[in-house]
This record gives C-alpha cells, sequence and structure tokens, in this order.
C-alpha cells in the first residue's frame, strides 16, 4: 500500500532487474510449468478428439456436442448452479451472523468458537465425508435414527439412494466444510470496522441495525466480495465429496460439471472432451465473479 | 427501546445458546469418527446407536495396520513437507521482489498470478495428468508435490507481507554493502517470518487434504496417501464402518494437532491472503 503513493521510478536500474528476475526464477518454473503450461494445452486439446488412441484437430465439435447432444452434462450444470446459488448466500449470511455473534467475545471465547468450526476444513473432506455417509446410512445411520426417536419421520429413509434427498446431504456436508474460513475472514473484518464511529452513532441513537447496515456493512464490504468469489469458486468445483459419497449418483442427480469432467476423462478417457467442459466451467466461473465484482462495486457508492 | 436491543441479555443469551448448539455439532463429527473406531462390530450396527462406547476394542486398528497404512502416513507427511518447504522458500523471494523491486514486467506477472488464482484449479487436472506421464513422474509423490508449489497463492501472500518492510532498511542495508542475497537473508527473512509461518501450515493443511490431485497422480497401492487410503478401504469394505472410521482418526488426528498447535498464523495468513492487492 504504501509503495503506491512513492512515484514508480521510470528507468530501471538493469543490475536491479536481473536480480529481480533471479529471485522470481524458482517460483516462475513451477507456476509456468505446472499452471500456465497444462491452461493452454487444456485449451488447446479441447479442440481436438482427445482420448487412448486418437489425437485429431475437430474444431468446434466437442463443444457442439456439450451443448447440443450431452444430457447428463445439461443435468450436470443444473445441480451444480444449484448448489451455488443455494449454498453461496448460505454460507456468507451465516458465516456474517457467527462472526458477529462471537467477535466482541473475550479473546478465547472467540478463538474457541474459531476454531470449532473451523475443524471440518482441517479435518479434510475424506475423513469428513465418510463419518457422514455412515450418519446417513439407511439402517446404521444416525440421521434415521434421530429423526424416528423425534417422531419426525416414520420410515427409515436412503438419505442418500434418493434422487430428491441426495444433492442436499452434499449441500449440507459442503456448508459445514466451507464456513469456517468464512468466519475467520469476517471476525477479522469486524474487527477492523471503526469503533469510534459505531460508539458516535450509538450516542446519536442509531438502532443496532443501523449500525450494522450503515456502518459496518460498508466497512466489510470487500472482505464479503472476497468470500462471495472463493465461495462460488468452491461451490462450482465441488468434487471430492461427490465421488466419495454418490459417485453422481442415483441417476445422476448429485453429478456435477466437475465430476462429469472427470467421468468422461479418467473412466471414459474422453481428454478432449472433459477438457472442453473445464474451459466452460472456467467461463462460467469467470461471469459469476465479474458479476459479484459489479454488483458489489456498485453497492458501495 | 429498541437502541436497547444490541444489549438485551436475552437477545445475547439466545445466540449464545445456538452458538453452544452448533459447536456442538460441529465437534460431532469428529466424536462420531473418534468413538466409531473403538466400538466393536457388534456395536456399531445396532439398530439404536450407542453414544458411548462400552466395549473398547483396538480391534479396528489392527485390521486397519494390516493395509501398509504407515506407509500412507508417511506419503502423506513426506507430501505436506516437502510441498511446505519449497512453497514458503520459491514464494518468499518472489513475493519480496514483486513487493519492494521496480522492474520491466513486473505488472504482467503479478497480474498473471492473480487471474490465474481465479480460475478453477481442477480444471488443469487432466493436461496436469499427461503432463506428469510426459515427465516420468506419474504416480510419484512428486507429481502432487510440484504442481502444489505452482500455485500462486503463496507469492500473492507473501507479496502482502513484504509490503510492510520498510523500504529505508533495504536502502541501509545496501549502503552497508549487503549484496541481494544477503540483504533478503538477514533484513526481509525475518520481517516476514509471520508471513512463511502463516504460509507454511496453510500449504501443509491444504496439500494434506487435496484428496483430487491426489486421486488423479497416484495409484498403485504404496503410493497411497492417507486420504486415497481411507477412500479405497471405503470403496473395497464400504460397510465395515469401524475399520473406515479408524482409517478417518488416523488421517484426521495428526492434521488436527497440528492444526491446534498453530493455529494462531493460521488465522493470520487467511486474513492476509483476503487483503486486496
Amino acid at each position: 500500500m504504501l509503495t503506491k503513493t512513492k512515484r514508480a521510478k521510470r528507468i530501471f536500474n538493469r543490475e536491479e532487474t536481473i536480480s529481480a528476475y533471479l529471485f522470481l526464477l524458482p517460483a516462475l518454473i513451477f507456476f509456468v510449468g505446472f499452471v500456465i503450461v497444462p491452461m493452454i494445452l487444456c485449451l488447446v486439446t479441447s479442440f481436438f478428439n482427445y482420448t487412448m488412441t486418437d489425437f485429431k484437430f475437430v474444431g468446434f465439435q466437442n463443444y457442439v456436442e456439450i451443448f447440443t447432444k450431452d444430457k447428463v452434462f445439461r443435468k450436470s450444470l443444473v445441480n451444480t448452479i444449484l448448489i451455488v446459488i443455494v449454498s453461496v448466500p448460505a454460507v456468507t449470511v451465516f458465516s456474517l451472523w457467527v462472526s458477529s455473534a462471537i467477535y466482541r467475545l473475550r479473546g478465547p471465547v472467540c478463538s474457541f468458537f474459531r476454531c470449532v468450526f473451523y475443524l471440518p476444513v482441517v479435518t479434510g473432506t475424506v475423513a469428513v465425508t465418510v463419518v457422514w455417509k455412515w450418519m446417513f446410512n439407511q439402517y446404521t445411520g444416525l440421521f434415521n435414527y434421530v429423526l424416528q426417536a423425534g417422531g419426525i419421520i416414520d420410515q427409515k429413509i436412503s438419505w442418500l439412494g434418493n434422487e430428491k434427498t441426495a444433492i442436499w446431504c452434499i449441500i449440507l456436508i459442503l456448508f459445514t466444510t466451507s464456513i469456517g474460513q468464512r468466519i475467520v475472514l469476517y471476525v477479522s473484518a469486524l474487527g477492523n470496522v471503526d469503533a469510534s464511529l459505531i460508539e458516535a452513532a450509538e450516542v446519536d441513537g442509531a438502532t443496532k441495525f443501523q449500525v450494522f447496515w450503515k456502518i459496518k456493512w460498508p466497512q466489510i464490504m470487500p472482505t464479503t466480495l472476497y468470500i462471495l468469489v472463493i465461495t462460488t469458486i468452491n461451490s462450482f468445483q465441488c468434487y471430492a465429496l461427490i465421488q466419495l459419497l454418490t459417485s453422481g449418483g442415483p441417476n445422476n442427480s448429485t453429478s456435477t460439471i466437475m465430476y462429469y469432467i472427470y467421468y468422461e476423462a479418467f473412466k471414459l478417457y474422453r481428454y478432449g472432451y472433459g477438457n472442453a467442459m473445464g474451459v466452460i466451467l472456467a467461463i462460467i466461473i469467470a461471469i459469476f465473479s465479474a458479476i459479484q465484482f459489479k454488483v458489489a462495486g456498485s453497492s458501495r457508492d | 427501546m429498541e437502541k436497547k436491543t444490541g444489549n438485551n441479555p436475552i437477545y445475547k443469551g439466545i445466540s449464545i445458546i445456538i452458538l453452544v448448539i452448533l459447536a456442538v455439532l460441529f465437534i460431532f463429527p469428529i466424536y462420531w469418527i473418534l468413538t466409531g473406531s473403538l466400538k466393536t462390530a457388534a456395536d456399531i450396527n445396532r439398530a439404536v446407536p450407542q453414544w458411548f462406547p462400552t466395549n473398547i476394542t483396538l480391534d479396528n486398528y489392527i485390521r486397519l495396520f494390516k493395509n501398509p497404512a504407515f506407509q500412507w502416513l508417511f506419503n502423506s507427511v513426506f507430501i505436506s513437507i516437502v510441498a511446505m518447504i519449497l512453497t514458503c522458500i520459491t514464494a518468499a523471494m518472489a513475493g519480496y521482489v514483486l513487493a519492494k523491486k521496480r522492474f520491466p514486467g513486473r505488472t504482467i506477472i503479478f497480474g498473471l498470478l492473480v487471474c490465474a488464482m481465479a480460475l478453477p484449479k481442477q480444471v488443469i487436472l487432466i493436461p496436469l495428468l499427461k503432463e506428469m506421464s510426459f515427465l516420468h513422474l506419474h504416480n510419484t509423490l512428486w507429481a502432487v508435490i510440484l504442481p502444489t508449489i505452482g500455485w500462486p497463492f503463496g507469492v500473492f501472500l507473501m507479496k502482502q507481507f513484504s509490503e510492510n518492510i520498510p523500504t529505508e532498511m533495504l536502502e541501509a542495508a545496501k549502503i552497508d554493502g549487503a549484496g541481494e542475497i544477503k540483504t533478503f537473508t538477514s533484513v526481509v527473512f525475518p520481517m516476514v517470518k509471520p508471513g512463511i509461518g502463516a504460509l507454511a501450515i496453510f500449504t501443509f493443511i491444504s496439500s494434506w487434504n487435496d484428496y483430487f490431485m491426489q486421486l488423479i497422480m497416484l495409484n498403485s497401492r504404496d503410493k497411497l496417501t492417507i486420504s486415497l487410503g481411507i477412500a479405497k478401504l471405503q470403496s473395497e469394505m464400504s460397510s465395515d464402518f469401524g475399520l473406515i472410521m479408524a482409517g478417518a482418526a488416523l488421517a484426521a488426528i495428526p492434521i488436527i494437532t497440528i492444526f491446534l498447535m498453530f493455529q494462531k498464523y493460521f488465522t493470520q495468513g487467511i486474513t492476509m491472503g483476503a487483503v486486496k492487492g
């Protein structure tokens, strides 16, 4: 931030340039080699009929097939968008509520809650998913037992085997593994809100709601924007959970674009086709992020 | 009257109660993993779940270690530690020059790093696999480590931390005749230590848990990580919950311990990474 205020020198020092590039070199080698090159390969091979045996340029054929013939892709796109539309607002609102409730608590209490909500993230997708899978189990799972004992359901439900419920199980687990990081971000953002402004407003008789809406909300806007963007990206990429929990089933009702890419590429060995879907996914994410920046940017004024 | 809602003890009390209930719900899966791993098969398959294990047994763990579980654990530790060390070194060097030096191409490089971060990381896994086969690294631990180092988040984070180094200190070191390397090790490094701590713990945890990448890159039984190992057990014997919970416990306990030990750095890293550049 400080450096920006100083005038950038127009003439670059040759020695400094060389040493700067030497410092950058190790990071750049890995970045170019294992991020940029695969990205370019992804884009290029999306125009090829690229399988185990074949490698032939086909122009936009993969894209045409995806949008006109592929019913599973359409189903996966709908599921993915459902996950994003439900989980992004839910995660954002819920983590904001928890953060507002804990950020003024005493230091150790606040960090206790922060840690607890972060636990599912640290525990790791696989360990978390296998225990949830057991809890959702039709016969020995806790869910059915508790709901039945509470009189909410009469018969044991096959949560993961039912087309209507399976995707909601995934959204629930995704939710528990997402909010931890957002709470950490919001707690720190709320802690940085100018306390003198809040006091002044309270003295003037502002309600709690007014204080939140007029003072805190604008100041935590950059954090909210960041949270919206990363939650959107993560929700779009939801994969491991699905592979471990339902393998996209039953009847593709939990297949997402990411899961379907994996299926086409690593089960059917249609690499070019998978890469074309990857390009589409990247474009969709870029559009969503751009919209969020636009909306958040205009509401800040 | 409304003015008082903020300090209303009833409102405050209710929100604390809700928080405590939520906290219990968030801890519960871990409790269920640990107790499940110690239960006998008969207790696990009861129609009425047993909230507290009564017949504690180590049988699940004995069966777990009939698989190469130690090897899996070692692979996870190796991947996480090597990725952590190399990421910290390369990112600290790059972050420092991007924050503190002026040279042609700086804005372009930084812009590229930021743009790449906004893209879905998993989309590049197919070409990445092909690249690793080409380099004869497929099904080696390096196939997981190298792309982790390449991900630009670390550079971005270290740039944020390096912005705080006073330029005067760097100039003073230069006047004292310190070379670039000496300046980096004796001035820059001590100043960005908290950043390196944050990045280290962040990289360790995220590469420990990067299941998708491991799934694509590793396939022979002795190359699996602990995450892959549990997933494999689950696909092979999906109703043996005791065994699977033992595996989950073995995967979760080390990483939770590390997180609790270093959580102070971790929080800092997440927060700094979000400051927009």
